[in-house]
């Protein structure tokens, strides 16, 4: 069993929304709501979900770019909520981020030297006579030749932009990456290249990812293990076999129900939520997902389910979800 | 980075994207006839300020009592004013003093405005509402009037005339620069840095300011004609340059009592001002206009 890297605690995050004359607060945006779960060294966690359920958002809480309102975040034996900004800064050398957008996430105006250099410069990773070396081997490592060193990003493509981004987090030598979204802004091609090169370097450079994606096609080509989000809570977790195999929860059913299949002759079986999503500002009693839910009961509705474990779940696959076994009996039938 | 240290492919220059920028800009300003008007007028004003007071023969504060109050002539250009002197020397002399009023007057309030601007709209927040209640209370004052209040507090000279224009100048531009800042921090070019352990400093002053740069020096240019006007009018009522200084506030002011008999003495200082605020004006209209991605 490996370490655990990264533990969170009951993170919530809370967004204001402020009204009235006085601007005083009126309610929040429950983007995260008491979510825990833990990332093994060497792992890749994958946070899936619809938008707005708030993966990007638990990444983001991670790296405190936004405060998260309450919970733990305890990396390798640290708590980094507690940590004042100073020491947050030097501690960032080890959590990075790529984001989405690779047109939105680099400066338009520094070169890819400059981008590279700042990074080592504020972490103070090397001593400058070495770090044009360093450079050419990152640039190097993401694929891209040495004379691209002294452009600009209108210069580059798409993909060529989201490789400058992973040198830029790799330039100061993370163990965790969190990756938001990292190719859905990219061709079909392109992501596989993009994902292959992670992959190849979480074998080379040891890494740890926190993939967050609503793509299940790449989750279940990178991920070890996969956090299903729906409405800010966690409905189901588990390693990724076991999950696609087996899911236990019925939204995680119906998420990978939509997964296209490359095959017309395939009987479809999609499962067709009634209604949307409901607001995270004032969200369902209860189970979160029980307005929509084919199976719900008055339960659902008073009581919040846990993550739990029952048997044939297995490697820590839990589901929170009252009635697990009864759907899995056929004992209770969907009610559309 | 070391500088020993050679880039590679030397000899392919990749495009600065500033400098292809700054050349799209040139392309739209030279195409605004009218702005190309305002900016050579602009150059024509800054170099006479530098050169003229030496090919003036005349000087332009000694007296001249008998040749006073003389029209428009050969020897007397634009005429002489009540004290006999040369009005032509006069503005020619007053032109350093005009444009160093708009120049450091806008250096200083672009510079606090700016500051505080960026502050804003970065940190947000509290830090955000008390820095921009206070520049809406210094808006609520027409300029002048705010410019009038400080100068009578501070005294009346040239160089409180300056700091009072650069008070009011502050507010504009804290307002800009917040709008922009707030635009600019929102983009994950800002989160990359930041997860990085960039401090508020190195963010702030290289990455969010750079890219908000042509709302600010549009709005410098602009509010140099401003600020000339505000200062000639504080002149006018005598609480700027004292005599005698030519200063074409003053002179505007020493002309009105000679208006109806003799009114080239108020007229070509006048006009002057005008000349200038209108150079600036169509220049700044013009630069802004070609800065703007959105004009084609």
């Amino acid at each position: 069993m490996t370490t655990e890297l990264l533990q969170v605690k009951n993170l919530k995050q809370y967004f204001p929304i402020k009204g009235g004359l006085l601007g005083r607060k009126i309610n929040d945006v429950k983007a995260v709501d008491d979510i825990s779960f833990s990332i093994k060294a060497g792992e890749t966690l994958s946070i899936v979900g619809e938008s707005g359920c708030g993966k990007s958002t638990t990444g983001r809480a991670i790296l405190r770019l936004d405060e998260p309102t309450a919970g733990e975040i305890h990396f390798q034996g640290d708590d980094l909520l507690s940590l004042n900004k100073k020491e947050m800064r030097k501690k960032r050398k080890d959590l990075q981020i790529i984001f989405q957008d690779p047109y939105a996430s680099i400066n338009p105006r520094q070169t890819v030297r400059q981008v590279l250099n700042e990074a080592m410069e504020i972490q103070n990773v090397l001593p400058k006579e070495q770090r044009y070396d360093r450079m050419i081997e990152l640039l190097e490592t993401v694929g891209l030749g040495p004379d691209k060193l002294d452009r600009f990003p209108h210069e580059f493509s798409g993909g060529q932009r989201q490789r400058i981004g992973i040198a830029r987090a790799l330039a100061v030598d993370p163990k965790l990456i969190i990756c938001d979204e990292s190719v859905s802004a990219l061709d079909v091609s392109i992501q596989a290249q993009v994902l292959n090169l992670l992959k190849k370097l979480q074998r080379e450079f040891d890494l740890t990812y926190l993939f967050i994606s609503h793509d299940l096609g790449v989750v279940r080509h990178i991920s070890d293990r996969v956090v299903v989000m729906y409405l800010g809570k966690i409905v189901e977790i588990g390693d990724k076999k076991s999950l696609f195999d087996n899911p236990k929860h019925p939204y995680t059913k119906t998420l990978l129900s939509a997964i296209p299949v490359p095959d017309p002759k395939r009987k479809k079986d999609q499962i067709i939520l009634k209604g949307d999503v409901p607001s995270p500002i004032d969200p369902p009693t209860g189970c979160r997902f029980h307005t929509r839910c084919p199976f719900a009961t008055e339960r659902c509705v008073t009581e919040v389910p846990e993550l739990r474990n029952t048997t044939g779940m297995k490697n820590g696959h839990e589901s929170a979800c009252h009635y697990i076994e009864e759907i899995e009996s056929g004992e209770m039938k969907p009610k559309y | 980075m070391a500088e020993t240290v050679t880039s590679p492919n030397k000899e392919v220059k990749p495009p600065n994207p500033q400098i292809e920028n700054l050349k799209i800009v040139w392309k739209k300003l030279k195409k605004n006839k009218i702005a190309m008007a305002g900016g050579f007028l602009i150059l024509f004003f800054i170099l006479a300020s530098w050169i003229g007071p030496l090919l003036t023969t005349m000087d332009p504060s000694q007296p001249n009592i008998p040749d006073r109050l003389q029209g428009p002539s050969a020897e007397y250009w634009f005429g002489t004013d009540h004290q006999g002197r040369d009005i032509f020397t006069r503005i020619v002399h007053g032109m350093s003093i005009t444009l160093y009023i708009g120049f450091v007057s806008v250096a200083l309030g672009c510079v606090a405005g700016v500051f505080l601007g960026l502050i804003s709209g970065y940190y947000g927040g509290r830090t955000d509402t008390v820095i921009m209640r206070i520049m809406d209370v210094l808006l609520a004052f027409p300029g002048i009037l705010l410019a009038l209040a400080i100068v009578s507090v501070l005294g009346g000279s040239l160089n409180n005339v300056i700091i009072a224009v650069g008070i009011f100048s502050i507010p504009v531009f804290a307002r800009i620069v917040r709008g922009s800042a707030l635009a600019v921090r929102k983009l994950e070019y800002i989160d990359a840095v930041r997860a990085l352990g960039a401090s508020d400093t190195r963010i702030i002053f290289k990455h969010v300011l750079p890219n908000i740069m042509s709302p600010i020096i549009v709005q410098a240019t602009l509010r140099i004609a401003t600020a000339v006007l505000t200062a000639s009018g504080l002149s006018f009522l005598g609480l700027g340059a004292q005599p005698p200084t030519p200063e074409w506030g003053a002179m505007l002011s020493a002309g009105r009592n000679y208006m109806w008999e003799h009114p080239h003495i108020a007229l070509f200082p006048g006009l002057a001002i005008v000349a200038v605020v209108l150079a600036f004006n169509l220049f700044g209209d013009g630069l802004r206009d070609a800065l703007d991605p959105k004009m084609k």
